[in-house]
């Protein structure tokens, strides 16, 4: 044991010299590994970013909400044509489920429509506009940084009123103040009367909320949609998560109640929920996950390839020396030990320099709002990861190195 | 004391379709203590013969023991056991790491023979003085001329104590004033006790030793005592 870490210290000291001895090609042979690690790391990295994004986007869908619509988030049992066929989600419908409805701490339709926002010279175009009731707020947890949420009477009526996203704001009113102003959707006035604070989730687009903008139902109905020809969503919260179960149940039972569903009917709505969306969201990263890694694995690879290729070199052009060091007593494994010790720490290098590039690049993209933090598993992962490469592609070239005959190599000039 | 004993020692080397036999039937005994020359014309055996008696190659017939141990069934390691602690070797070109400094290059075999590195340090150091180049212990071979280069490689085959020195043409690359240097270095080596066996083309040098061996063709042609040595001065070479 005690010869063992001997041999195993010495033999480090060798393949330093060695290393140090042959600079030019030793930085050659940690360019491939350099762009392995960096790309892992950068990869691993963006895909934890991306996952992160993705759950804080989906867990502001609420945990506690339900969407009742005609469309199934996420369809695997239903076939298309069925969903397709199915009766539009009307007004009808909604107002009767609110009647029916005893759990949901509230209940509101939504349609979404894009339309182009204009307030004087400034446009925002094709906004998501949510058209909603005033019972919307209650669904969601959006708070305001200036104004409120449309009332009953507004929201019945179908008046011209109108709630900004925080993005929307800062792109219509730069200067601030929007509140109270008139902005103009297809040329119809709407005044503002509610600005939202920033809600701060970035990847869901237009379904996040900065970059809605909500309006009375009825008024879409009347200016932008046929109300016959769309169907709307309902968004119904919970009390809590622990009840979003039974709130599914009633739902479900009400819901084929007003479609006068018979028994042995399927329904003809789908209830959707974050849970769903987390399942698939999940299922998309793990896809994501798998071809970046094979991606950066065939970046490995090659960086691998390249090592074991400039390692056979290196072994051929030591022929010599490696015949010295067999003639005084070098014994096989030894020298094996040398040049895949030789491989790791060359490797190693490589990983590092590759772990400071990735996490120089990582800072560099954070400049672009990309959520990135270099975490320890990515650092544990790159230094496995060189080591490991480097251990695989030396063992062949230094096999051979231990395998040649001491009086052969000798003799090579 | 026998060091070494060879008997019916052969050598074929497969060359394509071709047998080229190196060594053919070659038996020798060499004593504790003997200083031994081995001649003959190029591509005699001589090399051949030298690397299997320092266990560097395994006869393809025939016995070898090395102190009554039978190398021919030794595996690898064995044999590199066997270089490392009793056989120490000198050859024509030197063969030194041509990266490493003289200390280095030194204590190499003790690194394999795990040696403590302040003890391997020492001796090191220690062979260089011996060799009278104490004072280029951190000259690489390249900052040394043929004649240092050749000491920095006896002192390696020296510093583990080997049984055995062998020396395949050791002047060869050198000029004769810094051959004889060599040769009287060889003389208080084999003063002090050591076993030595060279290789050699020029008479003169092979009358430094007590006994020449003789090959042709890959057999012994003679093996006989010298006679009338030469025993080296420091500076040239004066008959007794
Ligand atoms: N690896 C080998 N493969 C094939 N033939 C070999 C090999 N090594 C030596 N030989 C042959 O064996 C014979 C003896 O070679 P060896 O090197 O022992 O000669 P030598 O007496 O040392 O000659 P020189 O004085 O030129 O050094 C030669 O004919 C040589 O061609
Ligand atoms: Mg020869």
């Amino acid at each position: 044991m005690k010869l063992f870490f001997f041999e195993v210290k010495e033999g480090l000291f060798i393949s330093l010299r060695a290393i140090r001895a042959n600079k030019i090609r030793s930085v050659l042979t940690t360019l491939g590994i350099i762009i392995g690690v960096t790309s892992v790391v950068l990869m691993s990295t963006a895909i934890r970013g991306i996952d992160d994004a993705f759950q804080t986007g989906v867990s502001s869908l609420g945990s506690d909400n339900l969407y009742i619509d005609k469309w199934e988030w996420f369809n695997r049992d239903v076939p298309f044509w069925e969903l397709r066929n199915r009766k539009n989600l009307t007004m009808e419908h909604f107002e009767k489920f609110k009647e029916m409805a005893k759990l949901p701490i509230a209940v509101a339709p939504t349609i979404f429509t894009p339309i182009t926002i204009k307030h004087e010279e400034r446009t925002v175009e094709f906004v998501f506009i949510v058209g909603t009731t005033h019972d919307y707020v209650f669904t969601n947890s959006l708070s305001f940084a200036d104004g409120r949420f449309m009332n009953e009477l507004e929201s019945n009526g179908g008046r011209n009123v109108i709630v900004l996203g925080s993005e929307i704001a800062k792109k219509l009113f730069p200067n601030g103040g929007g509140l109270n102003n008139d902005v103009k959707l297809k040329g119809k006035k709407y005044r503002v009367i509610g600005i939202l604070e920033e809600q701060g989730s970035w990847v869901m687009g237009n379904f996040n909320p900065d970059n809605q903008a909500f309006v009375p139902i009825e008024s879409v109905f009347k200016y932008f949609q046929e109300e016959f020809w769309n169907s709307i969503t309902i968004n119904v919260r919970a009390p809590n998560s622990q009840s979003i179960d039974a709130v599914k149940d009633e739902a479900v039972e009400i819901m084929r109640k007003i479609r006068g569903l018979k028994y042995n009917e399927r329904n003809d709505f789908s209830i959707n929920q974050q849970s769903g969306l987390l399942n698939e969201i999940n299922s998309t990263v793990g896809v994501i996950q798998i071809a970046g890694l094979l991606i950066t694995g065939l970046a490995l690879f090659v960086g691998a390839i390249g090592i074991m290729n400039i390692m056979f070199v290196s072994v051929k052009e030591r022929t010599k020396e490696i015949g010295i060091r067999k003639a005084i007593g070098a014994k096989n494994r030894t020298i094996l030990g040398q040049f895949i010790t030789e491989a790791a720490i060359i490797c190693l290098i490589g990983g590092m320099i590759g772990l400071f590039i990735a996490i120089i690049g990582g800072m560099i993209i954070k400049q672009f709002d990309f959520p990135v933090t270099i975490s320890a598993e990515a650092v544990i992962l790159a230094v496995t990861i060189s080591l490991m490469t480097g251990i695989l592609s030396g063992f062949a070239p230094a096999y051979k190195a231990s395998k040649m005959d001491p009086v052969d190599s000798l003799r090579y000039e | 004391m026998n060091i070494i004993t060879i008997e019916h020692i052969a050598k074929i080397y497969q060359v394509g379709s071709e047998e080229v036999h190196a060594l053919r039937d070659v038996s020798l005994k060499i004593n504790q203590n003997e200083y031994l020359a081995i001649m003959g014309p190029s591509g005699s055996g001589k090399s051949t013969l030298m690397n299997m008696l320092g266990c560097l190659d395994t006869p393809t017939n025939g016995l070898y023991l090395f102190k009554d141990k039978n190398v021919s069934l030794m595996n690898d390691n064995d044999l590199a056991n066997i270089r490392n602690k009793e056989i120490g070797f000198v050859f024509q070109t030197f063969n030194l790491l041509p990266r490493s400094d003289s200390l280095h290059n030194v204590e190499l075999p003790l690194i394999y023979a795990g040696i403590p590195k302040s003890e391997r340090r020492e001796r090191a150091a220690e062979a260089l003085e011996n060799v009278g180049l104490g004072d280029r212990m951190h000259h690489k071979p390249n900052e040394l001329s043929g004649g240092q280069r050749q000491r920095v490689a006896i002192a390696r085959a020296l510093v583990s104590n080997p049984a055995i020195i062998l020396a395949d043409e050791p002047t060869g690359n050198l000029d004769s004033k810094t051959g004889e240097d060599i040769m009287h270095l060889f003389h208080e080596i084999h003063e002090t006790g050591n076993t030595i066996i060279l290789v050699t083309h020029e008479e003169y040098i092979a009358e430094h030793a007590k006994r020449i061996v003789r090959l042709r063709d890959g057999l012994i042609e003679s093996d006989e005592i010298v006679a009338n040595r030469f025993i080296p001065k420091k500076n040239g070479a004066s008959k007794v």
